[in-house]
């Protein structure tokens, strides 16, 4: 494996990724991650000197509108989904003393 | 004939006849369902309620002259990381275990305009990342016609429930195959459109810039009828093109006026690299001979070399990740679905829920995907996949200006045994080297299908085409089809 994912690495990746990992599940994810790399890596062996990146296929424009209200008031039924909610708001965890 | 071995647009002609009733189809549908549903699996969930009331309704405005379409009155399956409203839609993943969308996709709205019953949300790799359906948080789903085999992935749920008679038509996703690889191992029609053609509104995102919404059906004439009855310019989908202006060719979206027995002339390419190393033998003789009936035909066909197809893996895995890893972002267990049950604080909930909610590929795909977009790494990687994303679609632009349809397999194999996939990643994803390309380049694919092996697990054919020519695509599928043995009469 050319691609050593270093400690560091990963948990930098679980603290980008939101993910929390344990001792082995780290050990596994640097291994799967190396072996991607190495893979992914084939692509360097392409020049692709004063190729543009391509995000997309066709122009892609912001698509405006006037800022008026069409649906109704779906409160109640977006609540629903929230995994806590109290007076028609979400409740989150305790972010400022 | 049985009514469960009608196609949609027959059994919409019958119903419209007065020969039988959406609500007798609907009731079949469901007891074909109760009969092998414990064996397939093709479904998270079953809206018996919901569709035999819709039925009832759609019975009603079809009598009254109201419904006319081509897909009135039609039982349908709907991928499960398509929004539909009150109807719960998991993407097949534990975060969404109990996610109830206010709102329906595009598509789905665009379908149920025109009549289609929706009988259910079909399985899927979690979050479409898989070949196999194994990656499902609900368990997987077997292959109808073997079920010893996996239906293939990401939409192998819905590929299975056209295939199995759980459904008469089905609608997928698919961001590097995931339509077309599951309906070459069901035996089943299934197509990519360009994209921008389907709005992806109310689909759950995995790769952005790669997603598409497509029909899988048991054939042609009902692929190209669900195209056309799901595929309209959206302003809510910022990707949506529309196809009757000048960035489409004005190519328009009449894809049924493309069924035509007929072509001679048509310029087809044949991809030396795709019949390279890793190319099963009966995958490789069954896709020639298709090529064969297409030539007696009066097709011209043509060898030729594509060229960058290993590449086309790695710089989609690179793009996909990346994507994905932003996408996701968005399952945090604050506005909907699962939040972990204990937690201190706000960033260990984030970490908890995300870690408790996601499967062991999706953890995999954002690890990478968050890599690969670090500092440091993003033009090494990111960029990169993208300049190569930029060659791929030169070397494809370079054949159509040659050929009208490119042909090859959709597949390297036949479906695999159940449970032979997940051990190894990189392995799993060379599966998908004849499809990924095409998602890439924007362009549109049908797989439909050409053979079986010894085991008798289908093989599929493979067209891809130019941007926007989707009705050269449906006029040397619907061709082929009417000389196979594995066409319409396969199914019956």
């Amino acid at each position: 494996m050319a691609n050593i994912i270093s400690d560091e690495t990963i948990e930098y990746v679980g603290i980008l990724s939101k993910l929390e990992l344990s001792g082995e599940q780290k050990e596994q994810a640097k291994k799967d991650m190396g072996l991607m790399l190495d893979y992914i890596d084939q692509l360097s062996e392409l020049d692709t000197t004063g190729v543009e990146p391509m995000s997309h296929i066709f122009p892609i424009h912001n698509v405006f509108r006037q800022d008026t209200v069409t649906n109704g008031d779906d409160q109640e039924n977006i609540l629903r989904n929230a995994p806590e909610e109290r007076d028609g708001s979400f409740i989150v965890p305790k972010t400022v003393d | 004939m049985e009514l469960l071995e009608l196609t949609a647009v027959q059994l919409s002609e019958k119903i419209k006849r007065g020969e039988t009733t959406a609500v007798l189809a609907t009731k079949a549908v469901l007891a074909q369902i109760e009969k092998t549903e414990s064996v397939y699996h093709c479904y998270v969930t079953v809206d018996q309620e919901g569709a035999l009331k819709k039925a009832e309704e759609v019975q009603q405005r079809i009598q009254a002259g109201e419904l006319t379409g081509p897909l009135a009155g039609v039982p349908v399956a709907v991928k499960d990381n398509l929004c539909t409203r009150d109807l719960l839609t998991t993407c097949s993943s534990r975060i969404l275990e109990n996610f109830i969308p206010t709102f329906s996709a595009e598509a789905v709205e665009n379908l149920e305009k025109a009549g289609a019953v929706i009988i259910g949300k079909t399985n899927m790799d979690e979050f479409a990342m898989g070949s196999t359906t194994e990656t499902s948080a609900y368990g997987v789903t077997r292959n109808p016609r073997n079920t010893e085999h996996v239906p293939g992935g990401s939409s192998g749920g819905s590929a299975a429930a056209v295939a199995g008679q759980e459904c008469f038509m089905a609608l997928g996703s698919d961001t590097g195959g995931s339509i077309r690889q599951p309906a070459s191992f069901c035996g089943v029609v299934g197509m990519k459109p360009t994209y921008g053609t389907i709005s992806r509104y109310g689909l759950i995102a995995y790769g952005s810039s790669l997603d598409q919404i497509g029909p899988l059906t048991k054939d042609v004439r009902d692929c190209a009828t669900l195209l056309e009855v799901m595929a309209s310019y959206d302003p809510k989908d910022s990707t949506s093109v529309d196809r009757r202006g000048d960035i489409a060719k004005k190519s328009g979206y009449d894809f049924t006026s493309a069924l035509v027995d007929d072509v001679k002339g048509m310029k087809i390419g044949i991809p030396r690299d795709y019949f390279g190393e890793g190319l099963d033998g009966k995958v490789r003789e069954a896709v020639l001979q298709a090529a064969d009936v297409l030539r007696e035909k009066g097709a011209i066909l043509e060898e030729f070399d594509l060229s960058l197809v290993d590449y086309a893996i790695p710089a989609y895995y690179t793009i996909a990740a990346a994507e994905a890893s932003s996408n996701l972002e968005r399952f945090d267990g604050i506005k909907y679905g699962y939040r972990t049950a204990e937690y201190d604080g706000l960033h260990n909930m984030y970490k908890k829920t995300r870690s408790e909610g996601f499967g062991p590929e999706v953890k995999r795909r954002i690890m990478l995907g968050s890599f690969v977009l670090s500092s440091g790494y993003y033009d090494a990687y990111y960029l990169k996949a993208l300049r190569v994303k930029a060659l791929i679609k030169k070397a494809f632009d370079e054949a159509f200006a040659k050929y009208d349809v490119i042909l090859g397999p959709a597949a390297p194999t036949t479906a695999p045994r159940l449970g032979q996939s997940l051990a190894d990643p990189i392995k799993m994803y060379l599966g998908d080297i004849y499809t990924v390309s095409v998602n890439l380049a924007g362009l549109p694919g049908i797989c439909l299908p050409c053979g079986t092996d010894s085991e008798g697990l289908p093989i599929g054919l493979q067209l891809i085409g130019d941007c926007f020519s989707e009705k050269k695509l449906i006029q040397t599928a619907y061709a082929y089809e009417r000389e196979s043995p594995y066409g319409t009469k396969y199914h019956i």
